[in-house]
């Protein structure tokens, strides 16, 4: 089978970038630049591995502006959704990835479309 | 079939041999339901039974299309040898009822060797969809292109035959956080309407992928509002409801009503409880075709007993 790219990995890139140029946009209209802006657009991206149908960690905890990756090593299709629809990844097949980049601070509980016992959450820090 | 019964080498046809050649292929299980309970009869004269006075179809599941993986590396080959023993059978069923995931990623290739391999059996199918027949891009539009036509929602219907009423429910769509499979408010509106006119002596069978019942909440086999459905099924005298998802055997006789699930033409699953997830079960390549298989469901026109024989793929 030809390996999938990973899904919506040039959407994060793009949110990234944007979210540079915003922040510049953002300090050069107001003439300053916050810290936190700077950190919510350099935050280290985290990881969430899907392995014997659970979510790893369950419960991730990350700053604002933090690109979260989820990689499937199952020999079955996940797919990872938002419980409030917020994000939504494609099926994912063994070792597929889906990235999504967090904004805002919040808790975000997610689960698998195809298998939806399985469940995770994210809880963003400002 | 082909292999030579010791005591059948006097030419006459020996018990044997001729259940051998009767129960095709059949390690599996005979039983028969009467009232709501489960009978066992003797092999042979059940499937004597069967040809001379009843129409037979079978219950075929879980073929995973695409799926490569170290538990099956072709499932494809695996549901062409599923095919090979339908065409050769005696006895013609009248179709196949698919109780779904008849592909591994909803990929449009999948479908295209899925229909090829069943066309081969000059067979009708009739098909639910699975959690995996609806991960394309459109969330199951690909199903109902190919499958959806004349049935309602996500894709159920139902029809009649022989005077048993059938019955495809879709339990994979719009799945809940935490939740089991799900049939949804207008399904079951559109099934209480379905069974409206039927009078109770009717025999239904139900057939969808997920179990109706919850077999094993801890890996979401089970149906949210199953029981719903249920209850609207409960005032007929013979409901069978034939499920697959789990790629094992699994029975349950709770009064009238019959619970099966098929096994996989693909690969075999752990037994609840018995592996730390419900992945793909390994196991030695030697072994996996006597955990693979089908079902042939014989419905008898005399009373309202259903006959199911599970067969695997080793013999």
């Amino acid at each position: 089978m030809t390996p999938q790219p990973h899904h919506d990995s040039r959407p994060s890139d793009r949110n990234f970038r944007l979210a540079i140029v915003l922040a510049i946009a953002t300090g050069l209209g107001t003439g300053v630049l916050t810290a936190r802006q700077v950190l919510a657009a350099t935050a280290a991206p985290a990881a969430v591995t899907i392995d014997n149908f659970t979510f790893g960690p369950a419960n991730l905890t990350v700053p604002a502006g933090t690109t979260v990756t989820w990689t499937n090593r199952d020999d079955i299709p996940h797919s990872v959704v938002a419980t409030d629809k917020a994000f939504r990844s494609a099926a994912l097949d063994t070792n597929d990835s889906y990235s999504f980049t967090f904004r805002t601070a919040g808790t975000f509980a997610y689960f698998c479309g195809l298998h939806p016992h399985m469940t995770g959450k994210v809880t963003v820090t400002p | 079939m082909t292999r030579k019964s010791p005591d059948a080498d006097d030419g006459k046809l020996t018990r044997r041999h001729a259940l051998e050649c009767m129960v095709w292929a059949g390690t599996g299980v005979l039983w028969t339901m009467s009232g709501g309970v489960p009978v066992a009869r003797g092999l042979l004269g059940e499937a004597k039974a069967a040809t001379e006075t009843g129409f037979s179809f079978l219950q075929m599941s879980d073929s995973h299309i695409g799926f490569n993986k170290a538990a099956n590396p072709d499932a494809l080959a695996t549901l062409r040898e599923a095919v090979a023993k339908v065409k050769a059978l005696a006895v013609k069923p009248s179709y196949i009822i698919h109780t779904g995931d008849i592909t591994h990623l909803s990929k449009s290739s999948e479908f295209d060797n899925a229909d090829q391999v069943f066309g081969e059996t000059g067979l009708r199918v009739h098909y639910v969809p699975g959690e995996h027949d609806i991960i394309d891009e459109a969330r199951g539009q690909a199903y109902l292109d190919r499958y959806g036509k004349g049935s309602k929602g996500a894709g159920w219907y139902s029809f009649d035959d022989h005077g048993v009423h059938f019955i495809g429910l879709v339990n994979v769509v719009d799945l809940k956080s935490g939740g089991l499979g799900n049939l949804g408010a207008e399904q079951l509106a559109w099934l209480a309407d379905d069974l409206r006119d039927k009078s109770s002596s009717t025999p239904i069978v139900v057939f969808a992928h997920i179990p109706l019942y919850v077999l094993y909440e801890q890996w979401g086999w089970g149906t949210e509002d199953g029981t719903r459905a249920l209850a609207l099924l409960k005032r007929f005298g013979s409901v069978t409801v034939l499920n697959g998802h789990i790629h094992q055997l699994a029975q349950k006789v709770e009064g009238n009503m019959t619970f099966h699930t098929a096994l996989s033409t693909a690969f075999p699953q752990p037994a609840p409880g018995s592996a730390p997830s419900p992945g793909p079960m390994v196991v030695p390549s030697e072994k996996l075709r006597s955990m693979l298989g089908l079902s042939s469901v014989t419905v008898r026109q005399t009373g309202t007993p259903l006959a199911i024989v599970d067969s695997t793929l080793d013999r």
